[in-house]
């Protein structure tokens, strides 16, 4: 029984906190928010050390590592907020890796890959799909139907109008087809499904750390009545809870990646306890951030918004909490007990 | 990162699943009240202790297995997955031994760690006050000196077996002049004197887990201070740091159970279908899960780094507040049973209230955590 992350593992956390803590400073972020622009630059660079094929086969130009590195990387992006379609791609590819044909494979994964390709994964309700990430600049769209089926579209198969939320580190369309465009993923679109709510929900954990982090920093910082505000329990024990929501949250983000890989089995059950606890919780701590942080907190520079902003997509992203919640039922009331574990 | 057991754990855990199949304990005794059920408890540590099983973390040199951590752990979690009752003397093996063997003389261990395994004499903690809660260090309880005797007086709660006991760990204040946290002396103080008074304390189960302790003027020899004389608050965090260090791994299966079972209930029922009983119910699974993840967690830590981290505080506080939620839920999917007297589930409610208050209130696990984890200042308050 080990929780800790390999040597090569912290190696790749150290290095790309490192990179972004200078690339995707603040004020670069918010430049690039406040214009509604992809950073290109960043992107290129992170291109370059091939990050967005991390967790594809080598076969396919991947770097063949495993789903724990991939959530390393996208908690390190949901901290940094990078304003680059990192996780789009990644999710997008992750289903036509478990999902498509050999020849799906062939056609899209060596460009998701490289990042040559952008990709973009959306939830089809209605007849189209909301707020799709990535969707202005992806070539490949994967479009889920009905949570169970999923077909791939080439960009120009697909109707993207883009629609800007209120996110705008990350651009996002409307995305709707005809019924006859683009090709149908016949393989395991769930076990595509459950790997792509992981990455979300590492990207949440890493949004809800940074919260934290600017959090304390700020009340230890910020006086009134002579003293620091954090030392009012009032504030501190807002900031215990945000810790203790973070820790449940990474803690079974952290156990969903290791079953991905090592316990496919119980991934169902993981990937929903992980995006239920990491939506609760991108929600609780990023509100809490602002809360905490006062009248600054609700101004435009503070910065502390962009979080918050982050934090409200990715949980409702692929389903929130409650649907998480309904679907673990579902798993519960099949499996009863869930003493067999370990 | 490896969420599985190595070979070794694993043949620790089957060889202890094994054991428990072929020894279970008696039935639980229906009559005779509390001290039938503690001569239960007793009779069943012995049975632990015949097959090398009371306390697999003391080094093999005092009658353990010296068992890892992670042993340790696995242990707990098998007497609770087993649902045998907690044996008579887990203070004892808990806390006691591991602080005599970090702080006490060789003739002190010689003397009582042996008996404390066998269950031949019974340990209790005497450390809260009625004016010493959550400022443990401000006790009052007094030791003076007394040719080579010390003379106690003061009065202590919360003091679970002491009727039972032969031995309690007693920290009173040896120096009133000096600093609050200075002035204390850790005593191992025989329970079999006038001087003592033991009072049961009924809670709101109606039961009496635990005891008030009155003392005046009790006699404790001076070969029984642990540790030296003054060092008595040192001594006294490593037994609570002992506290939950294994024990928290059988409560959080024991929530686990009554999770499972609730759950039985609820599908039985077709509540499962109902969509606020699912997310009430899911809720549930993800804490309980993640509960068991934080635990795990903190156990590589504490092997990889040392000391346990004061992350245990949020596994503590999870916890509680987990149990109270459980309980309560299971009032509206069980039905008037569970808040029938005497019946199991109003029971586990009633007696869930106090998770949150004892072995640290939540308020003081969240102070904990600000201060410790997150480095936040600390609240100044008027001496």
């Amino acid at each position: 029984m080990d929780f800790g992350f390999t040597d090569d593992q912290r190696e790749i956390q150290r290095t790309a906190r490192e990179l972004l803590a200078e690339r995707a400073n603040p004020a670069r972020v918010r430049e690039h928010a406040e214009a509604g622009r992809t950073d290109e630059a960043l992107w290129a660079e992170l291109r370059e050390l091939g990050w967005p094929g991390i967790a594809l086969e080598e076969a396919y130009g991947g770097q063949g590592l495993g789903r724990i590195e991939l959530s390393i990387l996208s908690e390190e992006l949901g901290r940094s907020l990078a304003p680059v379609p990192f996780l789009p791609s990644v999710i997008a590819g992750t289903l036509i890796e478990q999902a498509g044909s050999p020849a799906q494979r062939e056609r899209w994964l060596p460009g998701l890959a490289a990042g040559e390709l952008i990709g973009a994964l959306g939830e089809v309700v209605g007849g189209a799909a909301e707020l799709v990430i990535g969707a202005p600049e992806a070539q490949v769209i994967v479009l889920l139907e009905e949570g169970h089926t999923a077909r791939v579209l080439a960009a120009e198969e697909a109707d993207v109008e883009p629609v800007a939320s209120i996110d705008s580190t990350r651009s996002t369309a409307r995305v709707s087809a005809p019924e006859d465009a683009g090709e149908a993923l016949e393989g395991d679109v769930r076990a595509g499904v459950d790997r792509a709510l992981v990455a979300v929900s590492s990207e949440l954990v890493g949004v809800c750390d940074r919260a934290l982090e600017m959090t304390v920093a700020y009340v230890k910082e910020r006086r009134q009545f002579g003293v620091s505000v954090g030392s009012y329990q009032a504030v501190s024990h807002r900031c215990a809870q945000m810790l203790l929501d973070t820790e449940k949250a990474r803690s079974t983000a952290a156990f969903a990646a290791w079953t991905a890989d090592a316990d496919p089995e119980r991934l169902p059950e993981a990937a929903a306890m992980a995006k239920a606890a990491a939506s609760d919780a991108g929600r609780e701590v990023t509100a809490s951030a602002i809360q905490a942080h006062g009248g600054i907190g609700f101004t435009w520079e503070a910065d502390v918004h962009w979080l918050y902003k982050r934090a409200q997509l990715d949980a409702a992203l692929l389903g929130g909490a409650k649907p998480q919640r309904a679907h673990l039922a579902e798993i519960l009331a099949k499996q009863g007990s869930a003493l067999g574990v370990a | 990162m490896d969420l599985t057991f190595s070979q070794q754990e694993t043949a620790f855990r089957d060889e202890l699943r094994a054991w428990l199949a072929d020894n279970p304990p008696d039935p639980r005794p229906l009559d005779g009240g509390e001290d039938a059920e503690y001569a239960w408890r007793r009779d069943w540590q012995r049975r632990l202790y015949d097959g090398g099983w009371a306390a697999p973390h003391w080094p093999t040199e005092y009658g353990g297995r010296g068992s890892t951590q992670t042993e340790s752990a696995i242990y707990f979690e098998e007497i609770g997955r087993a649902r045998v009752p907690m044996a008579a003397n887990i203070l004892g093996t808990l806390l006691g031994g591991p602080t005599l063997m970090q702080w006490g003389t060789p003739e002190q261990k010689e003397r009582y760690l042996s008996p404390i395994l066998s269950a031949e004499e019974i340990w209790c903690q005497g450390f809260s006050e009625p004016d010493a809660g959550s400022d443990l260090a401000a006790l009052k309880t007094r030791a003076v000196k007394d040719g080579d005797e010390w003379v106690v007086t003061g009065q202590k709660v919360w003091t679970s077996g002491a009727q039972y006991a032969t031995w309690c760990m007693l920290v009173a204040r040896t120096d009133s002049e000096t600093d609050k946290h200075k002035g204390l002396t850790y005593f191992l103080m025989n329970m079999n004197q006038d001087a003592v008074q033991v009072r049961p304390l009924r809670q709101i189960t109606g039961e009496a887990e635990f005891n008030e302790l009155f003392i005046e003027e009790a006699r404790i020899p001076d070969e029984n201070v642990v540790g030296g004389v003054g060092n008595g608050w040192k001594v006294a965090l490593t037994t609570l740091m002992n506290e939950r260090a294994g024990l928290g791994f059988a409560l959080q299966i024991r929530m686990r159970q009554l999770l499972d079972d609730l759950i039985a209930t609820a599908v039985e029922r077709g509540l499962l279908d109902d969509p606020l009983y699912a997310d009430a119910l899911a809720e549930l699974h993800v804490r309980c899960e993640s509960i068991r993840l934080l635990a795990w967690k903190g156990l590589t830590d504490s092997e990889r780094y040392g000391q346990p981290g004061p992350e245990g505080s949020l596994v503590k506080w999870l916890w509680s507040d987990t149990n109270q939620r459980l309980t309560q839920l299971a009032v509206d999917i069980i039905g008037p049973d569970a808040l029938t007297a005497g019946t199991s589930w109003s029971y586990e409610q009633l007696r869930a209230r106090g998770n949150t208050i004892e072995g640290g209130t939540t308020e003081v696990l969240k102070n904990i955590i600000a201060e410790r984890v997150l480095g936040l200042p600390r609240l100044k308050v008027a001496a």
